[in-house]
């Protein structure tokens, strides 16, 4: 660790201490070696990236990054009829945490600089010759091709996912919430308060509800998983069974429901459902039933409902990937468990099950944190509800950890304490995704059914 | 033996053929009622458009199409902006999802793993938790609202990079020797990768654009918050969905089959043209996670 530190810092030192004049300037005009020394292209791009952070952040960056620690001070105030606006706590967060970044990005760009000049000066000594304008330009589509692939994923990355989540992370300990709202009110800096809340088990905490949501995640993204997993792959083996005949048209049946939009599949089955829809019509048509059944208001039954009407979405798609994988398997490892005399259900358990599972390892482990985030089924059936009196913070007892979020930040505009349920939904998912991802035998045994 | 051996697999295909039969009839179900529903009058004279409690229309009619089409709501400019999401969306993903995977796959440069584990670790987190965050991004671009057919394709597209495991997965099973063999000939990366490796590609470019494709129909969440209140933005999702919910809406229970049974068709004929290729990709991706 030390020695790759030294490794790092050692350009800046010998800029400082050994390097030429040139050097020695650039590391306040950046870029000026490189233009003295004939590299135009590079030099120039360097001058204008610090043109570019100066100007930044006297303009814009600097008052943002400034309030930070308070997120502003100045309320906004009504002078007579006229408002005057005060700080917006939401602006200097949000531009606070990208001047942040910015500053960071400049350090690594003034860092470039100084092992570029370096390394021309090397070349120099050496007797070399320094790579022309024309031969840096055509190296970002050759060996540097990877930058000028990488360079707008990696930005639009940056600003519409790390910077968010970064703000995010940072509401999560303010006090941003329906009574503070910018810009007519300035939020601040809270600590562990929210977090507190959401843990403590007393009259003003919400941990019970919390624990509750939190089963309830877990119970259905387990169920959700497991169940679709072994029929969907029943089913394949049902098709894929000999003398089975149409296989195509049986497959064709079930792909349907990857192919239609799923707001529109799952709103039908919601009104399929209903107290007024088809399903209760019928059954009591029929003298089955004298009141409807309350597939959506029972809070167990409209559990069991979202687990059932989960599979006839889930099945097909592990339909299509186990039917894949079947076809791999040799036949003459089922030819000579025939002759050996056994039975279907023996040749299932010991040859199918036990490959099937080593293969789709990750599979079951993608989908079950999938699941835990599984939004739309949870929204376009049931929204959460039933709602329950006993749950806080209007949680209802079909509602996930990320719909409870949903719910915080739409129609509650609690962010906080959206935030810190966002980052208990992280913390979650990347544990399960740890510990299981590890324990996976296709991870621990590569080599394994090869 | 013979016999009844044969007689027991008679048997045990015609249970197999019988489940069939009863999945099948459980699966199509719920899209042979949208359909006939579609068909109900939602004209109180003729039939009533909201629940009911029997299936087959009374009186078959296309009262909802014409409805639909008769330019009474945005239902058109509704549908016209979900195509134009879908297709920039699908273009410019694919794109993006071939540069990462390209790059990640081939080249080998400092932070490459560092990036790859920081992108894993950022999908860890609730895409909904940033919402407001976003929100925000695309109001200072004047991209909310009015704007909220672009904004929502820049969002979509901006974050596509991090799902470049399935493309990648795919390029890693190109024998590396090929690239070698060019480049030792003098092609650059640049051309390696758009003469050689792009058209040995063909699935995956097809997969990763049927999935980016098909994201934007199913978008309520977003595409409601981003577009709140402007029905000019609107996307099939969030606007007939507000027919099913709202209780005041009833009779609208009709003209929301209609509307989906047209959504439905273009989309799902186009997947079954490439359901080989999602196939492909899907279990591609399924084995090595």
């Amino acid at each position: 660790m030390g020695d790759s530190i030294g490794k790092v810092l050692s350009p800046i030192g010998g800029a400082i201490t050994k390097g030429d004049w040139k050097t020695k300037v650039s590391i306040i005009i950046l870029g000026f070696g490189q233009l003295l020394r004939g590299q135009i292209l590079k030099g120039l791009t360097f001058l204008a990236l610090e043109a570019a952070f100066i100007w930044y952040m006297v303009g814009f960056g600097g008052k943002y990054v400034s309030k930070l620690s308070t997120l502003g001070t100045v309320a906004t105030q009504k002078v007579g009829r006229k408002t005057v606006y005060g700080d917006n706590s939401f602006l200097i967060l949000l531009f606070g945490v990208l001047t942040v970044f910015v500053i960071l990005a400049f350090i690594l760009v003034w860092y470039l600089n100084i092992k570029d000049n370096m390394e021309a000066e090397r070349l120099i000594k050496a007797g070399k010759r320094l790579p022309s304008n024309k031969e840096v330009f055509a190296s970002l589509f050759d060996n540097n091709f990877d930058k000028t692939l990488l360079a707008l994923p990696v930005l639009g990355i940056f600003i519409f996912t790390v910077l968010p989540i970064v703000f995010m992370i940072c509401v999560a300990f303010t006090n941003y919430d329906k009574n503070h709202q910018a810009p007519t009110n300035l939020f601040t800096w809270v600590g562990f308060q929210n977090f507190q809340k959401l843990l403590s088990f007393g009259s003003s905490g919400i941990g019970r509800t919390f624990v509750q949501v939190l089963a309830w995640t877990l119970i259905w993204a387990f169920f959700a998983t497991f169940i679709d997993y072994f029929l969907g792959l029943a089913v394949a083996i049902l098709i894929n069974k000999k003398g089975v005949k149409y296989k195509k048209l049986w497959r064709t049946i079930l792909v349907l429901t990857i192919a239609v939009p799923q707001f529109v599949s799952l709103l039908y089955i919601m009104k399929l459902f209903a107290n007024d829809g088809l399903i209760n019509g019928y059954l009591m048509k029929w003298g089955w039933i004298d009141s409807p059944i309350q597939f959506w208001v029972d809070p167990m039954l409209a559990r069991i409902t979202i687990i059932v009407v989960n599979i006839w979405i889930g099945i097909p798609y592990m339909m299509l990937i186990a039917t894949g994988l079947l076809m791999n398997i040799p036949e003459d490892l089922y030819e000579s468990a025939r002759i050996d005399g056994a039975t279907g259900w023996q040749m299932f358990k010991s040859i199918t099950l036990p490959y099937i599972l080593f293969v789709t390892g990750p599979f079951l482990l993608t989908q079950f944190t999938n699941n835990l985030n599984n939004f739309n089924v949870i929204y376009l059936l049931t929204q959460g509800r039933p709602l329950s009196v006993k749950m806080a913070e209007n949680a209802g007892n079909t509602d996930l950890l990320v719909t409870w979020l949903y719910k915080m930040t739409v129609n509650d505009t609690n962010y906080s304490m959206a935030a810190v349920i966002g980052i208990m939904v992280f913390i979650i998912t990347a544990v399960v995704s740890l510990v299981v991802y590890n324990a996976l035998p296709s991870v621990k045994d590569e080599e394994g059914f090869q | 033996m013979n016999k009844s051996y044969k007689k027991k697999q008679a048997r045990s295909n015609f249970i197999a053929h019988v489940t069939l039969i009863i999945i099948s009839i459980i699966w199509l179900f719920p899209f042979v009622g949208l359909l006939l529903q579609s068909f109900r009058s939602y004209d109180p004279k003729v039939e009533y458009g909201g629940m009911v409690d029997y299936l087959i229309p009374k009186h078959f009619s296309l009262d909802n199409y014409r409805f639909l089409f008769s330019g009474e709501t945005n239902f058109l400019r509704w549908y016209l902006n979900t195509i134009i999401i879908a297709v920039c969306v699908a273009i410019f993903q694919t794109i993006i999802v071939l540069c990462v995977s390209y790059a990640l796959s081939r080249m080998r440069f400092t932070g490459r793993t560092f990036l790859m584990r920081f992108w894993l670790i950022l999908g860890m987190f609730p895409g909904f938790l940033t919402m407001i965050c976003l929100y925000f991004l695309l109001k200072q671009f004047g991209l909310t609202q009015a704007g909220a057919v672009p904004g929502l394709i820049l969002v979509s597209v901006a974050s596509s990079g991090m799902g470049y495991y399935v493309c990648k997965g795919y390029f890693d099973t190109i024998p590396k020797a090929l690239d070698e063999a060019a480049r030792i000939d003098g092609a650059t990366r640049a051309r390696v990768f758009f003469t050689m490796t792009l058209p040995m590609s063909k699935p995956i470019i097809i997969y990763t654009a049927l999935v980016a494709f098909m994201a934007p129909w199913c978008d309520y969440v977003f595409a409601s918050y981003v577009a709140f209140g402007h029905d000019e933005s609107y996307n099939v999702a969030v606007a007939m969905t507000r027919w099913v919910w709202t209780n005041d809406y009833q009779g609208y229970f009709t003209r929301f089959c209609a509307g989906g049974i047209l959504v439905a068709i273009p989309v799902t004929v186009l997947f079954m043209c490439l359901q080989k290729y999602y196939v492909e990709g899907v279990t591609g991706g399924a084995v090595k996670g």
